[in-house]
């Protein structure tokens, strides 16, 4: 299975591996549907005797996120993993994970939330957890959930961030593809994640903390700016946990999101997740034909690094923000967010939203082709499209 | 870049055989993808499970639509699961079954290159009773892989699952797939 230290891997091996490397002290989860193969490979890893993690089987997310919550206050190194309606139903304790400070890293196989039932690729469950105060990383590839799973336990235990770091990885689309990943040696990785010290463990009776307890109004407001604090910190430590990073594996992570051939792009397209890997297909494509065209593919969208997108958007001549969930009654999140980054600047992109991929419908490289078409229209009226869709 | 499609019924192991192809692959130092279609799947209902391979990074990640190559795993599917469906007329359809390419011919309506293997056949004269592995050596040979680096790959990975006496079974089953088609 491996030829050097590639391997033949799915999503949900890559970053049941992350975790393994990581070596967690507690890894709460849900341990059926709507779980992620992720668990169950971890758990076989621990029984295995692979890794030593406790890991804590629930009744529900509501539970897992709850157990995880309990573990990290106490001092524990804590992991788990969710998708679609297992993340709606944590999204109570989202909050309270956030709002606690606790450090607590989870995969989030991104599938579409109910209703109508259904198990395909969207964003609309990690979407939901936007507000929630949790850091969200998004990756093209199983490589790219790897090493932010790995990068994420960095960044979430930062002294001046301690919040939990949402990873996301697409559903079926790279969780149940088997693809070509390259794992770090398991030692690197422990040398690189480091030993937890928690800063104020619950279950340190010499120097006893209130934690999670009722705010008033004289101090909540207080406490939800620190959190502001804290994810105003996140840019600047993923960078530097990029470097260190990058010096282990000798990869070239070097910002907030991912440019491809937009130095002298006219038009773009805005895409989270796998679908970038497609769109940097017919950007290639596109570029034989002397099309100036390129992709902006965001890496953190929370925070979302506004000001950084903005430098790289402004002298373009046209931006599509392609959203693959809804925000019913207004535009798509990421398309909202761009477009709040460009707001009051003179000079500035056309810029339009389409949405596509509702509950894993595919989307082809033509499709895209023809977004980056509809851009070189000047007179293209600014409304939502919805891509592949019958109308 | 290649394209495969396979079609096979639940539990016949198709998408096992499409694993272990991108495996193979791998080992040729192509770069692989290896993914199922996933609807209600159960026992004995159609599905399909696609490969691409590329000399390249891939990083497209859409669904397969034009195959290259389609291999049919359970004979019923030519009937039943239409998979020349986007095989353009280049293309090659492999398809277990004790008929010759004519008769399949006749029955899809595909001018293309078809080959034909009973691999069901040979699948049961081996003893391991799954036809999935002689089509997936058929595969190869019309791939053009090598039949080492295939058999050394079927041998690993059977081996992490299977007793040896059945990985055996499977070894001679994926070697006559391999030579009947060389």
């Amino acid at each position: 299975m491996s030829n050097g230290n590639k391997e033949v891997l799915t999503g949900h091996q890559v970053v049941a591996n992350a975790m393994r490397q990581v070596e967690p002290d507690v890894v709460a989860a849900y341990p059926i549907t709507p779980q992620s193969e992720i668990v169950e490979y971890f758990s076989q890893y621990v029984a295995d005797g692979k890794v030593d993690s406790e890991v804590i089987t629930v009744e529900s997310e509501h539970s897992a996120m709850s157990a995880c919550v309990g573990s990290a206050a106490a001092g524990a190194r804590t992991m788990t993993a969710t998708a679609s309606q297992g993340l709606a139903l944590m999204m109570e304790i989202v909050y309270i994970a956030a709002s606690m400070r606790t450090p607590i890293v989870m995969a989030v196989a991104n599938r579409a939330l109910s209703g109508p039932i259904n198990i395909h690729c969207d964003h609309s469950d990690s979407m939901a957890a936007r507000d929630s105060g949790v850091i969200q990383l998004y990756g093209e590839d199983a490589q790219e959930a790897y090493e932010f799973t790995l990068m994420a336990q960095r960044l979430a235990e930062s002294e001046d961030v301690l919040l939990p770091v949402m990873v996301t990885l697409d559903g079926f689309t790279l969780t149940h593809t088997a693809q070509v990943a390259e794992l770090l040696p398991d030692r690197a990785v422990s040398d690189f994640v480091g030993e937890y010290d928690a800063r104020y463990p619950l279950l340190d009776v010499e120097n006893p903390t209130t934690q999670g307890p009722f705010d008033m109004p004289d101090y909540y407001f207080e406490h939800k700016l620190q959190q502001v604090d804290a994810m105003d910190n996140v840019p600047d430590r993923f960078l530097q946990v990029q470097e260190e990073f990058n010096d282990l594996s000798g990869g070239s992570y070097d910002g907030l999101f991912e440019t491809y051939k937009m130095d002298d792009a006219d038009y773009a397209v805005i895409i989270l997740g796998s679908t970038a890997g497609t769109a940097k297909v017919v950007v290639d494509e596109l570029r034989e034909e002397g099309k100036k065209v390129g992709l902006l593919k965001p890496w953190l969208f929370r925070p979302f690094p506004a000001e950084e997108i903005k430098d790289v958007l402004l002298d373009k001549e046209a931006v599509a923000v392609l959203d693959r969930s809804l925000s019913f009654g207004s535009s798509g999140p990421l398309y909202l967010e761009v477009s709040s980054a460009l707001s009051g600047e003179d000079t500035k992109p056309r810029l339009y939203n389409y949405t596509y991929g509702l509950g894993g419908r595919d989307i082809k490289e033509d499709q895209i082709a023809e977004v980056f078409e509809d851009l070189e229209n000047p007179d293209l009226e600014d409304k939502m499209r919805y891509i592949g869709a019958r109308q | 870049m290649k394209e495969i499609r396979w079609h096979g019924r639940g539990g016949q192991g198709a998408k096992t055989a499409s694993q272990l192809l991108a495996d193979i692959n791998l080992q040729e130092g192509k770069f692989v993808q290896s993914f199922p279609e996933y609807g209600p799947e159960r026992s004995g209902a159609p599905i399909r499970a696609y490969n691409r391979v590329s000399g390249e990074k891939i990083r497209v990640h859409s669904g397969v639509d034009e195959p290259e190559v389609v291999a049919v795993v359970d004979p019923t599917l030519l009937q039943a699961a239409n998979p020349t469906e986007g095989l353009s007329e280049d293309g090659v359809l492999l398809v277990n079954t004790p008929k010759s390419p004519d008769e399949v011919k006749e029955e899809t309506g595909f001018t293309g290159e078809i080959l034909t293997i009973d691999a069901t056949q040979i699948a049961e004269e081996a003893g391991s009773g799954y036809a999935n592995i002689p089509m997936l050596g058929a595969l190869v040979s019309v791939l053009g892989t090598d039949y080492e680096v295939a058999e050394a790959e079927v041998d690993k990975a059977l081996s992490k699952k299977l007793p040896e006496e059945i990985v055996e079974m499977n070894l001679q089953a994926f070697k006559v797939g391999y030579e009947t088609l060389s």
